[in-house]
């Protein structure tokens, strides 16, 4: 079965040719966009399944033997967000189907959206480093041309700082490969681990930390994050939805990744990680309290959602690790769905600002119900997954002796719960502020029928991650031990 | 010869740095130009030094690392894309303001002014002018 590995990567970029080359037919288009996108969530389903019964599966590019050849590897860890990723970006699709303007305005749309499906699946299947380098890249670039698609004078001027920060970030990437290469001759993540063993500590622990700053800029963390809640919000939404899901989250995989498969105990920055998970959640939600803008307040708990991952990485125990791919899963699934909310608030109200718009839960109940159930979610209010999730991270925290982050764990999520309550009295409950512009005169005042029903499933999605919160959470915890074995690892990709 | 090529990535990275900080987009993206190059230098450092890779030219000790070659190869080739990407993007940005600068963030400085914030500033201002005073 390991010849599934290569499709959901394969899969997007030829689907991206043919779609360029459909260029003519709308229809043609959509049909291979969604069609691939629903052939690569039940290849994802097929690898989870695989991966579940054989542990971790491999398959050598070309054949070639390791570490000469790139290998691309699939543990529990990657299957599971590889899942969760194909259906959120499958999902976003439909949506920008349904939305009359970006999809249908922009001829190169489905095959930037594929490419990026292309980059997000390489990265989470990837087995050798430099290959991550150019998922990144593949996944980086897509990102660019949906970010500033229009080029109106506001995307050009936020598209213009994400494009440089990332080079930045892929330049600081490429000297990270020149010096790990010079220091053990090889870019093969399962090699790299062994042959990284050899070297003295401190060597090691600049290693750890240079691969945190490289993936630091692209999980935005503390403080790395200041390019997010500029450029996001100004993409059209639901690009700016599939971005505040994925991207970020790509970066906190490879930060995961690279830090429990390269590096020992004694290298791992463990509590400048904790030190920085803290810094992250407090400026994320206090930046979050500051905005008046919807989109800009989302972004901000982003960030903050950020540390909570790293937090929970920073322990370094089963407990911890389980707890950050639940809660990477849980903040997909709610993430992209408040941001396909704000693009119906946008359509209903004609705003995304808090000052400008209200009432809107007498007049788009649909919506206004939507947006409070994963709003309450991202909170972590019981009984919703964001819950769980913050439940299963405290417990980490508690049972790891680190007291004093829990504290400031606990304190920020009750600032998220009043950001996320600003928005739900300031958008959707008190009148509005000053009068808002005439809405588009809709047949279906909730919004197009597509747009509802894709946000609708994504919700739902995460309702269900609530429901099935025993055995996702026991796989979690699967894929927990056996990221922490790294030599499983390392001997399923170059052998006994 | 390594020494020399690590000088050459230092330098490059110090000026690369160093346009990067201009505001002029035109700067930074000669800036990310040398810095980048910077980064294929120190690339092409980290493999052995030798005779040309192939087989059967001269024996298999002597030959040169070709890894680091083709590493470099491939990050150039995705800066030189990017960098197009960027280069249209200060067109657009110098077609939509007559100017190549990077712009501020509107909504930001929205929040910079607002009436807290703005009064927190008007008593630093009195603060320092009474200081000043004296």
């Amino acid at each position: 079965m390991s010849w599934l590995l290569p499709l959901p990567i394969v899969l997007p970029l030829l689907a991206a040719a043919l779609s360029i080359l459909a260029g003519r037919s709308k229809t043609a288009q959509r049909v291979i966009g969604v069609g691939t996108l629903g052939a690569l969530v039940v290849v994802s389903i097929l690898l989870l399944i695989e991966v579940e019964r054989a542990g971790i599966v491999v398959i050598e590019a070309g054949d070639r033997p390791d570490p000469l050849g790139i290998s691309l590897v699939a543990d529990r860890f990657s299957a599971v967000l590889l899942l969760v990723a194909e259906i959120t970006l499958f999902a976003v699709l439909v949506y920008a189907i349904g939305e009359p303007t970006t999809e249908r305005n922009h001829v190169g749309f489905q095959s930037a959206y594929l490419i990026l499906a292309a980059g997000v699946a390489a990265s989470f299947l990837t087995g050798d480093l430099f290959n991550l380098f150019v998922a990144f890249e593949m996944m980086l670039t897509a990102s660019y041309v949906l970010m500033t698609l229009g080029g109106r004078q506001e995307q050009v001027r936020a598209g213009m700082t994400y494009i440089i920060i990332s080079l930045i970030a892929s330049t600081l990437f490429v000297t990270a490969l020149a010096l790990l290469y010079s220091a053990t001759h090889t870019v093969n993540m399962a090699d790299l681990a062994v042959r990284l063993d050899e070297l003295p500590s401190g060597v090691r622990t600049a290693f750890a930390v240079l691969l945190l700053v490289v993936f630091g800029i692209k999980a935005a963390i503390f403080p790395l994050f200041f390019w997010l809640p500029d450029s996001y919000p100004t993409a059209p939404s639901p690009i700016t939805a599939v971005f505040a899901g994925l991207l970020t989250k790509v970066g906190v995989y490879a930060i995961v990744r690279t830090q429990l498969l390269l590096f020992t105990d004694d290298s791992r920055p463990a509590t400048l990680l904790l030190v920085i998970a803290g810094a992250t959640m407090v400026i994320g939600v206090l930046g979050a309290i500051a905005q008046d803008d919807i989109r800009r307040i989302l972004s901000f708990t982003i960030v903050s959602q950020i540390g909570y991952m790293v937090m929970g990485l920073g322990f370094f125990t089963v407990a911890g690790i389980a707890a950050v791919i639940f809660s990477i899963i849980h903040h997909i699934l709610v993430k992209t769905s408040l941001f396909l909310t704000t693009g119906l608030v946008e359509r209903a109200g004609g705003s995304t600002k808090l000052s400008s718009v209200g009432g809107l839960v007498r007049t788009v109940p649909i919506v206004a119900t939507l947006f409070l159930l994963s709003a309450l979610s991202l909170a972590g209010m019981p009984p919703f997954s964001g819950f769980i999730s913050k439940l299963a991270l405290f417990e980490a925290g508690i049972d790891a002796q680190h007291l004093a982050i829990i504290a400031v764990a606990i304190v920020v999520s009750f600032l998220t719960l009043f950001s996320m309550l600003r928005i739900w009295t300031g958008a959707f409950w008190s009148p509005a502020e000053v009068a808002p512009p005439p809405a588009p005169v809709d047949a279906k005042r909730n919004g197009p029928t597509l747009m509802v029903l894709s946000t609708t499933f994504l919700v739902a999605c995460s309702l269900a991650v609530a429901l099935a919160a025993g055995p996702i959470y026991a796989f979690s915890e699967r894929a927990a031990a056996s990221l922490l074995d790294r030599d499983a690892y390392i001997e399923a990709v170059t052998g006994p | 010869m390594t020494v020399m090529l690590a000088a050459a990535a230092a330098v490059l990275f110090g000026l690369g740095t160093y346009l990067l900080l201009q505001r002029k987009l035109s700067r930074i993206i000669i800036g990310l130009g040398l810095l980048t190059h910077g980064a294929n230098i120190l690339m092409i450092t980290a493999g052995k030094r030798g005779n040309p890779p192939i087989i059967g030219e001269s024996r298999p000790e002597d030959l040169a690392d070709p890894l680091p070659q083709a590493l470099a190869l491939t990050a150039i080739v995705i800066t030189f894309g990017v960098t197009t990407l960027l280069l249209a993007l200060a067109y657009r940005s110098w077609l939509l303001n007559g100017d190549d600068e990077v712009q501020d963030d509107v909504a930001d400085r929205g929040i910079g002014q607002s009436e807290v914030v703005h009064d927190e500033i008007e008593d630093q201002l009195q603060v320092i002018a009474r200081e000043e005073h004296r």
